[in-house]
């Protein structure tokens, strides 16, 4: 077996007992790309130099000794949405894609600080707009479990990288789902935080009010690892909430029993695929079994979910958006004229199409005469969204889910049908309206042999109650131990 | 038609963005389905419902006003499409 293919929990203690180093597993995740990624595309950039020379780093730290931090020389890869000093930062898109960050998001100075390897970043749709990452400005990702699919998006290479052995863990970004539905589809464990549990200082805005940062890894303890190495208060995003950081890895027991799980009648009903129906229902057996509790609960306003968020999302993005003039950085392309010559040529240039219709979306929802028909309305709905769980939280303790209605689709299915693509984030968006943490664990295959993913939501802080289950159902299932047959590329 | 193709080259505008002619026309169309979607939030009365713009429960978060270190001149300007001395450069502005 190669390095490349292990755990972080694995590898940190092939490191501690010195049985490798982290340039051998550095060199083992790099040989991957070289080998896979040129079908995949799950990298926008990637540097030997630079990961060998953090690698060499993190071996002279382990030579010194107790050092019990198991991120110390474990390779990682970023979402292109995150900034890297030094290192180019496009966001996949045309406007920024000669941007060189002067410094680190939050979360990126906190794995280098732990002495994690930053292998690259990763591919995504543009401005993490898009469901598939086929919005990407530099190409599409690839699902490595079948290349004629998508990886899933907003973070598809963070992914299709984690599952293809191209790094061993990676961060995402999830506004709508862009973490869980990438992970769902390419059957790794993906969790969003609550709102405001990781700093989002130094990440590429969408939706201020719905974008959070969460890890990509292979199992649920990696998951653990990683989001307690993330999370906490920063000053430099006032939206972070000063809450003392659990040690996620303490609700890994194993034990569910007595624990309330609700199914939400209202996801059970017309459009979804039965596989992916049959999957779930299986997957709250085997919970049921380990003596946790079935509940039925309810979530009335699940149908206005979508139209809420394709409201409250693009009426933030038009507004963060708004920077890209071409003035400070990024594209410029100069026109004749007067200076909205060059803001309208450097956006026209700069922006591709999905981004250019949410701008306009937002913009029309804000503007006089139609705000309160919109932007308030979707607010007010919001409201009651967040109430239905307000609810069903005094019934149970998680809820479980499907991730999306179907298995990965075709590259090429969605793209020319936005309100079609937009439908397909039914089960994912709520949770950010909401503001609650949510994860994706793999928990089946379709006949075609497509991974298929469960959700599992708790209330605002209670990641520890979702590890918990994740791990009880991972400890008694073998789905995360399968891996696509990378060897037939 | 909840936007004709007029209002949608007029928000294009506002947003200082510009649009093809085929651009303008699938986006119309585009944006009109999504409209007629949103309209489904209208079969909610609302009327005593407070709006949503945060999810978690905050207060205004103040901190000390003191001097941190920022970064200089010479990072600011690093990712400047045009730059003079100490300056943004832009297009003349005023006639």
């Amino acid at each position: 077996m190669n390095l490349c293919e292990l755990t972080i929990h694995d590898l940190a203690e092939k490191l501690q007992k010195r049985e490798c180093s982290s340039e051998e597993i550095t060199r083992s995740v790099l040989e991957q790309i070289q080998r896979l990624d040129s079908k995949i595309h799950s990298y926008l950039w990637v540097n030997e130099e630079y990961a060998l020379a953090q690698a060499k780093f993190a071996d002279q730290k382990l030579k010194s000794g107790n050092n019990l931090n198991p991120l110390l020389g474990i390779p990682i890869g970023v979402k292109d949405i995150f900034l890297t000093k030094g290192v180019p930062t496009t966001c996949a898109s045309k406007i920024l894609e000669n941007f060189i960050p002067v410094y680190d998001a939050t979360v990126i100075s906190k794995l280098k600080q732990l002495g994690a390897v930053i292998v690259g970043k990763l591919n995504m749709d543009e401005f993490a707009m898009g469901s598939t990452t086929e919005g990407s400005a530099f190409g599409p990702t690839r699902n490595p479990w079948a290349l004629d699919r998508i990886p899933g998006g907003s973070s598809g290479g963070s992914s299709a990288s984690v599952c293809a052995d191209m790094c061993i863990a990676s961060l995402g970004t999830d506004t709508g789902g862009s973490i869980r539905q990438p992970s769902a589809c390419c059957g790794v464990v993906g969790i969003k935080p609550t709102y405001g549990r990781v700093s989002r200082f130094g990440i590429i805005a969408y939706a201020s009010s719905l974008d959070q940062v969460g890890p990509i890894t292979k199992d649920v303890l990696d998951s653990a690892i990683m989001l307690e190495a993330i999370a906490g208060y920063d000053p430099k995003d006032s939206t972070s909430v000063p809450k003392e950081v659990p040690k996620y890895n303490k609700a890994l027991t194993g034990e569910v029993k007595a624990l309330r799980i609700g199914l939400p009648k209202e996801y059970f009903v017309e459009g979804i695929d039965p596989e992916v129906e049959q999957a779930l229902k299986q997957s709250a057996r085997v919970l049921e079994k380990l003596g946790a509790e079935l509940i039925e609960v309810s979530l009335p306003h699940t149908e206005y979910c979508i139209a809420c968020y394709y409201i409250v999302a693009p009426a933030e993005a038009s507004s963060n958006l708004a920077r890209y003039d071409g003035v400070k950085y990024g594209l410029r392309v100069s026109e004749p004229g007067s200076i909205l010559n060059m803001y309208k040529a450097t956006r026209d240039q700069g922006f591709g199409a999905e981004v250019k219709r949410r701008i306009l979306i937002g913009t029309y929802t804000l503007s006089a005469g139609y705000y309160s028909a919109y932007y308030l309305k979707a607010q007010k709905v919001r409201t009651l969204i967040k109430k239905d769980f307000e609810q069903a939280f005094q019934k149970c303790d998680v809820i479980l889910t499907p991730v999306l209605p179907t298995t990965a689709y075709q590259l090429g299915t969605k793209i020319n049908d936005p309100l079609e693509m937009y439908l397909a984030d039914i089960f994912t968006v709520s949770c950010n309206l909401a503001g609650l943490p949510g994860m994706s664990v793999p928990c089946g295959f379709s006949k075609e042999g497509l991974p298929i993913g469960m959700q599992i939501l708790a209330n605002h802080f209670e990641e520890e109650k979702i590890f918990k289950v994740a791990y009880a159902y991972e400890q008694n299932t073998e789905w995360h131990k399968q891996k696509p047959k990378l060897s037939l590329f | 038609m909840k936007i004709t193709r007029k209002e949608v080259e007029y928000v294009a505008h506002l947003a200082r963005l510009r649009l093809s002619p085929e651009e303008a026309e699938k986006f119309t169309s585009q944006l009109d389905q999504i409209l007629v979607y949103f309209e489904k939030l209208n079969q909610l009365d609302t009327s005593n419902i407070e709006p949503t713009s945060h999810p978690i429960p905050m207060v205004n978060a103040f901190r000390e006003d003191v001097v941190k270190p920022s970064i200089d001149v010479e990072e600011a300007l690093v990712n400047a499409p045009d730059k003079e001395g100490n300056f943004f450069k832009v297009p003349k502005i005023i006639e």
